[in-house]
Order: structure tokens, then C-alpha cells, then sequence
């Protein structure tokens, strides 16, 4: 039996179930907290550190943190969202964000949070990695210069479609989704249906001949920030 | 009181942050009222010939030609905006970062299937023309060249976005751009 949990963020009182995460809890609530490698339907990971909140004045990350009675989590001070900002641009700056061109602009998570935060430019130095695509499957390919290792794929590969096809190897600066196979994605069972190719918050994993199917206007982020559908209910 | 200046370039840009300027429409007619032009492709005027108030910069900088232009710039300008994606990180042109310079050159130039019908160079020459301003290593954002004041993303930003910080700028007002003026594309 599930007992009700009481809690505030940013002064808000907000009631949750036990068992729950703070941002399952803030996301039933109406309360958005910004977030990247956590989606609903995966298993949290806890690897981007953009829905890092304050609990009891010691920062957390929301999606992995459960819930207890009298918990006082800050969400949008100005301390946190200066961290969000930077995790942002840092991840801005360590890959090639080419926005221009890419096929999931407008409707890229990466790309929504900056447009939230208001960000203009990175106050980092860009790094201009060297990076490398793997076009070799006929329906799906993968642009590692996109790629913001949020583990989504992996999540999905792994724990939706049952396949393991994708994994990370390296450590730091050098880490990067490898495929299970000797080469390359074409060698895999990987196919054009699996919930991996739907989950990548950039466009690192991308569906071939898809292009740019919606116009200009009528993206997902064209006109309302990310999180504005939390923030609806 | 005379009018304020505005100064514009393109470095290493396509001159698509100038159309979009040039798409305010009707509204030209009033930009025309508020500033006038110094430097610019707009009037064609190659030197400052004073102080200017506004310095807009198209595209990022490849040689040593943008560096000194970019230079030039912020000497004059008393507010410099990087106008654009490629300002303000390079763009189209910076894909060539993660590359040698040496190997994109060999790419273009000195490779024998580049011999076709619309590149006439037999011997295979890389071009090295005194004339010709030196490539630099790899397409820097002008922000880490000189101090930039604003940034105005967008692939070109729209004129709507041009105007409005403009205007803004113009009038001693601060640049608060709204959610949908803030674009990468």
C-alpha cells in the first residue's frame, strides 16, 4: 500500500506517493524541472545532472532521488539555474551542435533547453571535436557529433526492445555509444521500429529519409519553451 | 544631433544575415530614418570614416583577413553584435575544424578527381597567391577573437530579431528578446 508523501519545492507544498522520484512527484504537481537523459518511460539514469535541485540544502539529482516526508527541495534559484546553464553550454561546446542543418532542429531537446535559458552563445570555449557517423544500416544512422551521452538508446535498446544494441565504451572526454556489433549498425539486428530510434533527445540517432518532414513554425519547440506541457497541468 | 552609425560585414559568412537584414520590409524606410550607414555592403563604403554606435558581424573568422576586419571593428563600434551562427560559432564554414587545414586544401585542390569540368588546375596547385589571406588553423567564433557585447543567433536571424535588438540598442533601451526571436535555425 502506497502512503502519501508531503514535500515542497520552492516553498510549494506538493504531495506524492512513496516510491515515487522527486521529479515524478514535481511532474504530477505541474512543476518542471529541467532534465535531459530522463525520460517517463526508461529507467533513470542520473547522467546529466540538468535536474540537479537542492534537497535540504544538498544538490540532488531530481530523477533519482526518492521522495521523503518533509523534504524542502529548491528547484529555480538562481544558483541552480546557473548550473543548468552551464551543463548546457559545456554540452554545447563538447560536441558539434551544427543547428542549422540538422534534421531534428526545432524539435531537439538539447536545442529547447538553451532556448529556455535564453542562451545566445556558449561562455565556453568550443572544442571542435573529431567525431564519426555511422551510416552503414539502411534505415537508421547515428551522428556521434550530436551525441550528448544521455544513455537513452542504451535504456531503450536494452529495456524496451530487448536487443542491446547500443553501449558505451571510453571513459571521459573519450566515451561514446558503440554498437553491438565488430563494424558497424548495419551489422547489428538494430531496425527502423525499435523505441531506441524514437528516445535521442538530439539528433544523434536519426531516422533515414525523414528530413526535414515539418516546417518551419510547427516544430515542437517553435512557439512554447520545453516543460511548458508540465507546467500546463 | 546627427544620426548614429551603423557599421556591417561578412566575414566568413554567406551574406545571409544581410538579406534577412534587408527583409524588415517597409521598415528600412524607418532604419534609414534612425541611423546611417558607415561600413558596410550595404552602401559600399570599404573604410570607417568615424565612430559608429553599432557594429553588426556576419560569420566567424577563417583567415587572417576577417581577424584584422574583426579588429578594425571593435576599435570603432562601441557595441559589437555577432550576428548569426557563424559569428558565434563558426557554422557551416567550422565543419572543417575537426580537420588539418593541410588535408582540406589537398581535399580541394590537389587531389586528381577534383580535375572536372568546373576546376580548371592541371598542376594540381594549392592556391598560394600573395594576394590570397592566409587560412587560419581551424574557423574561430568572433567572441574568441575580440570582445563581442551581443550575440543574435539564428541561421540568419530572423528580421524580426534584427529589428528589435536595433531598435532596442537604438533607443538606450535594454535587448530583451522574446522565446520565439531566439533561434538556432
Amino acid at each position: 500500500m502506497s502512503n502519501t508523501i508531503t514535500f515542497t519545492i520552492d516553498g510549494v507544498e506538493v504531495t506524492g506517493q512513496s516510491g515515487q522520484t522527486i521529479m515524478e512527484a514535481a511532474d504530477a504537481a505541474g512543476i518542471y524541472i529541467p532534465r535531459l537523459c530522463a525520460l517517463e518511460e526508461l529507467a533513470p539514469h542520473g547522467s546529466c545532472r540538468v535536474c540537479t535541485v537542492m534537497v535540504n540544502g544538498r544538490p540532488q539529482a531530481a530523477c533519482t532521488q526518492p521522495i521523503a516526508e518533509g523534504m524542502v527541495v529548491e528547484n529555480e534559484t538562481e544558483q541552480l539555474l546557473a548550473i543548468r546553464r552551464d551543463i548546457i553550454d559545456m554540452l554545447f561546446v563538447e560536441g558539434n551542435h551544427f543547428c542549422m542543418f540538422c534534421e531534428k532542429s526545432g524539435n531537439c531537446e538539447l536545442q529547447a533547453l538553451a532556448y529556455r535559458f535564453g542562451i545566445a552563445a556558449p561562455r565556453f570555449p568550443y572544442l571542435f571535436p573529431k567525431r564519426d557517423i555511422d551510416a552503414t544500416h539502411p534505415d537508421i544512422f547515428i551522428d556521434r557529433n550530436r551525441c550528448i551521452l544521455c544513455g537513452r538508446c542504451v535504456r531503450a535498446s536494452r529495456d524496451i526492445d530487448g536487443k542491446n544494441v547500443f553501449e558505451f565504451v571510453g571513459r571521459g572526454f573519450d566515451k561514446r555509444v558503440a554498437v553491438n556489433a565488430e563494424a558497424n549498425l548495419a551489422d547489428t539486428d538494430a531496425a527502423v521500429t525499435d523505441e531506441a530510434v524514437n528516445v535521442c533527445p538530439t539528433g544523434a540517432l536519426l531516422k533515414k529519409r525523414v528530413g526535414y518532414a515539418i516546417p518551419v513554425g510547427q516544430r515542437k519547440y517553435d512557439h512554447k519553451p520545453i516543460g511548458s506541457d508540465i507546467e500546463k497541468k | 544631433m546627427a544620426k548614429p552609425k551603423v557599421a556591417t560585414t561578412s566575414l566568413a559568412g554567406c551574406f545571409g544575415c544581410h538579406m534577412s537584414l534587408l527583409d524588415i520590409d517597409e521598415r528600412i524606410l524607418k532604419l534609414v530614418e534612425l541611423v546611417d550607414f558607415d561600413k558596410s555592403p550595404v552602401d559600399d563604403i570599404k573604410e570607417f570614416t568615424g565612430r559608429c554606435a553599432v557594429g553588426l558581424i556576419e560569420g566567424g573568422c577563417a583567415n587572417e583577413e576577417n581577424v584584422r576586419v574583426l579588429q578594425d571593428f571593435r576599435r570603432h563600434c562601441d557595441v559589437l553584435i555577432s550576428v548569426g551562427d557563424c559569428a558565434i560559432n563558426g557554422g557551416i564554414p567550422a565543419m572543417r575544424n575537426g580537420i588539418a587545414l593541410m588535408e582540406c586544401l589537398q581535399e580541394a585542390y590537389s587531389t586528381d578527381h577534383r580535375l572536372g569540368p568546373k576546376v580548371h588546375n592541371p598542376d594540381n596547385v594549392i592556391p598560394n597567391d600573395p594576394e590570397l589571406p592566409l587560412l587560419l588553423d581551424k574557423v574561430y567564433p568572433c567572441h574568441e577573437v575580440v570582445k563581442i557585447d551581443y550575440h543574435l543567433p539564428g541561421c540568419p536571424p530572423p528580421a524580426d530579431t534584427l529589428w528589435e535588438a536595433l531598435v532596442a540598442l537604438l533607443s538606450d533601451k535594454p535587448v530583451a528578446l522574446p522565446y520565439e526571436l531566439i533561434k538556432y535555425d
